[in-house]
């Protein structure tokens, strides 16, 4: 059923006005609404779009600061600042990319890989944090830059600080050196600063431990800025602090002299200050030079020095770890004299021990006939200190071996240390899960050979607590806050002294190994102990051909040689260790120790002897690293040099071949 | 003495409070324009004066014309209208990736411009003339939805959805207030709203992507969200009494976008804060409330009609606007009539107040 309405004009107009009121309602809410609104943004929000409007406006800049200098004990220069400039790009600044880049690529002369490379940043690249698009660029480039910036909108020249390394490889162990933080570097930290450009972090060495000492603190700038990144005016800037120098106990000459004295070995050399424990000089050679790191190393540069047999890359005096070798007697010694052992009772050499079925060999094939303490350390004879250590047994040794500093964790603020082994029964026990130590095992460790393992620096320390009697740590840093050092081993000093009376023997007595360390200055004596660790084994094949010793065989087969010294040898400042990779003979590092000491009181002498020897080399390392790298890139040249099987090292029996 | 005998008979009937409203609006936004300049006549507020100063004068012009002739002018205004979108689609002058305008040589004209008051009139004219007793028929219904339809399909192929929307918007309104069934509107409403989720699902990516960043213009913040999110970061930021004349950063530092056409309102409201906007607000309110006030005291059909359709357009300007600056809607490209950079809406306006005003006077008693 449908109603009918009867409509009229009077009914519409009702009709109108009803509507009418509604939709007047309607607006008038409406127009609340909009107040309302408004009074919602600009009152309760108001806050939040006032920082939004102020983080639109003001654009903070960071300043990278200065890294802090690290310099020698003498205060002079090890890692220093230099003025760098650079181009960065604010993408949100960048209009026009492509044509801005040509340009650039034309000022700058930048290469595919290089445009292909901002491109990928200005890819990823947000707001207005920089894009580096060339670092370390000349002073010529930098102002053909800056006068063309008006056309080249976004791009923004700068000059800032490079780190600089005047000692460049001799030093680069020691320092490390800095780059470009990683994305997991930022991800760690969210530290603007880390993607600030030409900001750099340590990377390896004292750059890395110490980093955040040597940092300091970015300076801002804060600038209005329009939605173009045209900056209006700057606004306040807060100046950079710059970090803290480091100052260092190496003697910048020495370690120079030292790392150049090495020559062409893979070989590593400390020195210790043995009254404060300081440490000198601190060489591992060969090396890479920082400088070139710390602007981005190129692949080229980068296969050079991984390629390197001789690992231009590892700190060899802490992540270097060998058999001591015969180095280890002097030790040995005191502990049989604090054992009870009377130095003078001798001991027949007759080249061979017998221990059940098998034999033991002395260096010397030939016997040392008898041989008492002295003669034992100053001419390295293996059966005396086999007959002498099977009646103490090892815990003692190594007790003794521990006490000096082998195998003891040095707090050093280095990355990745190694620290070697000194092995005794709960140590194999424990190692080979309750296997048992045999009369075997304290032959070889006696000599230095079998499980006993230590690192350059451990040596040195080694010999600087037998020289001082005290038990001396090693410091790199210079800090006043250190306590007096050392404190007494509680060894004998009269067993002391009968050790290094043997150890001057080895370098000055009749009998001596190392003799070629002999000083010749006035009245001054060096003490010191050679060592030949075994890189293979010695067959009983080898040994019946009369084969003992590794001339001819591959380089990287060669025994290394070890050598530890001290001087003077009364009243002793200077501990030493040198240790030549694949050396052949421990007598090699002895010319070496020589020289630094001479470095030390007769400078004149040393450099002329290293002069000599540097002819002989093909000149200074800066010349030799050159040639290799012109070699390295023309290898494809070059026929390929055939390569040994490689056969297995060294085994269960050991011997000391002196 | 009285009034009536010092002041001339048609200096009386001037509504000078309605003027001088509309002057403060156009004023106020002739300041805004000229700090959008940064602190400079040009480019904007001089040439803007010129223009108000003038669509005032053509609004006391047509003030004077009165509702018999607005009826008579009505259809062929209309028919005009349309003839000239249709020559718009074939001759029309491309600009900013739309055609829109004949280029008449002298001035380029943008007929769908006009449109907005024209088919208020146009709708009206119609119900006027539909006998009272036939607004339940069908017949009420197809003439006007043809009407409304023919130039509102014309105005969205330029394509200008803005002010398609607009043109439906006040005839749709007219034909509310004439009396249709209202079941029809609420019918209508809801198939609209059961549609939206369909007319979703059958949007290109590009086109939901527009509603998203509408709904979360924070998911955008460089493209399309950029501008709701800047002008909200305008407002905001002004705070109850503004950042001062000539220091609003936002627009100073080109971080607003359009500061001087569609968001010229955060221009605004960034310097002088919630209190300009109140000012602004109330003042549209109040020009809006005397425009609906005109069509109830109207008489005849025709003029109430087209009083409140009138009055619901220059409604429409304001609303729209206010809203997208303030993201309650979205971008659209509505500006904000007497204050917004620009002659066509101030055009529109102008005239539908001159319209009202035709109409108040003729509502008079003589």
């Amino acid at each position: 059923m449908k109603r009918t309405r009867i409509i009229t004009e009077q009914s519409l107009a009702f009709t109108f006005s009803r509507r009418a009121f509604f939709l007047g309602g309607a607006q008038a809410a409406v127009g609340t609404l909009l107040a309302g609104r408004l009074a919602w943004l600009s009152i309760a929000q108001n806050e939040r779009y006032t920082s939004l409007s102020e983080s639109n406006r003001v654009q903070l800049t960071l300043v990278p600061p200065r890294r802090g200098w690290i310099i020698d004990r003498n205060g002079r220069p090890i890692a220093i600042n230099r003025t760098t400039f650079r181009v960065d790009i604010i993408p949100n600044q960048l209009k026009n990319a492509e044509a801005v880049l040509g340009q650039l690529r034309d000022i700058l002369a930048l290469t595919a890989d290089d445009l292909d490379r901002i491109r990928t940043d200005l890819a990823k690249a947000r707001g207005y944090q920089p894009v580096p698009v060339a670092e370390n660029i000349d002073y010529e480039r930098f102002a053909a830059v800056s006068v063309r910036q008006p056309g080249l909108p976004g791009v923004k020249p700068a000059s800032g600080y490079g780190r600089y390394y005047p000692a460049g490889a001799a030093m680069a162990h020691v320092t490390g050196y800095v780059g470009t933080a990683s994305a997991a570097d930022y991800d760690k930290s969210r530290d603007p600063l880390l993607i600030t450009p030409g900001f750099k972090i340590g990377k390896e060495g004292l750059e890395k431990t110490m980093d955040l000492w040597l940092r300091g603190k970015p300076g801002a700038m804060r600038s209005e800025v329009t939605a173009h990144g045209k900056v209006v005016r700057e606004l306040t800037t807060s100046p950079e602090v710059p970090g803290n120098a480091l100052q260092l106990t190496i003697d910048a000459g020495l370690q120079r002299y030292t790392a150049a004295r090495l020559g062409p070995e893979s070989a590593s050399a400390v020195m210790v200050d043995v009254k404060t424990g300081g440490i000198l000089a601190m060489a591992s050679m060969p090396a890479y030079d920082p400088n070139s790191f710390s602007d981005g190393i190129s692949h080229f540069e980068w296969d050079l020095l991984s390629n390197d047999d001789h690992l231009p890359l590892t700190n060899k005096v802490m992540q270097g770890l060998y058999p001591p070798g015969s180095t280890v007697k002097p030790m040995v010694a005191l502990a049989l004299l604090e054992a009870g052992v009377d130095p003078h009772q001798s001991v027949n050499c007759t080249g061979r021990y017998r221990l059940g079925s098998s034999y033991f060999h002395c260096w010397r094939h030939g016997g040392h006939g008898p041989v008492d303490m002295h003669r034992a350390i100053a001419s390295s004879c293996d059966v005396y200190f086999y007959t002498m250590a099977r009646l103490i047994g090892i815990d003692r040794i190594a007790a003794m071996a521990r006490k000096l500093g082998l195998g003891e964790r040095f707090d050093l603020p280095m990355p990745s240390q190694r620290y070697g082994t000194v092995p005794d029964t709960e140590w194999k026990a424990r190692r080979y899960k309750g296997a048992r130590w045999t009369t075997a095992d304290t032959l070889n460790a006696t000599i230095g050979q079998g499980y006993m393992l230590s690192n350059p620096l451990q040596l040195a320390i080694m010999a600087a607590r037998i020289a001082s009697g005290t038990a001396l740590v090693p410091r790199l840093i210079v800090n006043k806050n250190h306590g007096p050092q050392g404190g007494s081993l509680g060894i004998a000093p009269g067993h002391l002294d009968i050790v290094r009376e043997a150890m001057s023997g080895v370098i000055n007595g009749p009998f001596g190994t190392g003799f070629s360390g002999r000083l010749n200055i006035d009245d001054l004596l060096m003490a010191g102990k050679t060592g030949t660790a075994q890189v293979r084994r010695i067959t009983m094949a080898m040994r019946r051909a009369g084969n003992f010793g590794t001339h001819g065989v591959p380089w990287k087969y060669r025994d290394h040689g070890l050598f530890v010294a001290f001087a003077p040898v009364h009243d002793p400042r200077y501990a030493v260790s040198v240790v030549i990779e694949h050396g052949m003979h421990g007598a090699s590092g002895a010319p070496i120790a020589r020289d630094m000491i001479t470095y030390l009181y007769n400078r004149k002498l040393a450099e002329s002897r290293l002069a000599l020897l540097e002819q002989g080399w093909g000149g200074t390392i800066e010349q030799r690293m050159e040639r290799k790298a012109y070699a390295w890139a023309r290898r494809d040249e070059q026929p390929a040099a055939g390569t040994d099987p490689p056969p297995p090292p060294t085994g269960e029996e050991g011997s000391d071949p002196e | 003495m009285s009034r009536e005998s010092i002041v001339p008979a048609p200096l009386r009937e001037v509504p000078w409070g309605l003027l001088a409203l509309v002057a403060a609006i156009g004023g106020f936004g002739l300041v805004v324009l000229y700090s959008a300049a940064g602190g400079s006549v040009r480019p904007w507020a001089l040439s803007q004066g010129t223009r108000l100063m003038a669509f005032l004068a053509l609004a006391l012009l047509i003030s004077r014309l009165g509702e018999h002739r607005l009826k008579a002018m009505t259809m062929p205004a209309y028919l005009g209208l349309v003839s000239m979108l249709l020559l718009v689609e074939l001759f029309g002058f491309v600009g900013g990736g739309s055609r829109r305008w004949l280029d008449l040589g002298f001035i380029r004209l943008q007929p769908s411009e006009l449109m907005k008051p024209v088919i208020v009139l146009a709708v009206a004219r119609f119900y006027d003339m539909l006998p009272a007793g036939e607004i339940r028929r069908f017949s009420a219904v197809w003439p006007p939805a043809l009407l409304i339809g023919v130039p509102a399909f014309l105005v969205m192929t330029q394509p200008d959805l803005g002010t398609a929307l607009m043109i439906c918007g006040g005839g749709i309104t007219v034909a509310f207030l004439s009396g249709l069934p209202l079941r029809l509107f609420v019918g209508a409403g809801a198939i609209i709203a059961a549609a939206f989720p369909i007319a979703l699902s059958m949007m290109h990516g590009y086109q939901r992507d527009r509603i998203n960043i509408f709904l979360n213009p924070e998911s955008d913040p460089l493209g399309t969200g950029y501008h709701i999110i800047q002008s909200k970061i305008a407002i905001g930021s002004g705070g109850i009494s503004g950042k001062g004349f000539l220091e609003g950063t936002q627009s100073h530092l080109d971080y607003l976008p359009e500061r001087h056409t569609d968001f010229v309102f955060a221009t605004m409201a960034e310097e002088w804060g919630l209190v300009g906007g109140l000012f602004l607000i109330l003042g549209y309110m109040m020009v809006i409330r005397w425009g609906m006030r005109v069509s109830t005291r109207a008489k005849g059909r025709f003029a109430r009609l087209a009083a409140a359709g009138l009055s619901t357009t220059i409604f429409f300007y304001f609303a729209i606007n206010l809203m997208m600056v303030m993201g309650l809607a979205p971008v659209v490209g509505i500006p904000l009539p007497l204050v917004s950079f620009g002659g066509s809406a101030m055009m529109t306006v102008l005239i539908c107040i001159g319209m009202l005003m035709a109409i108040d006077r003729s509502a008079r008693p003589a």
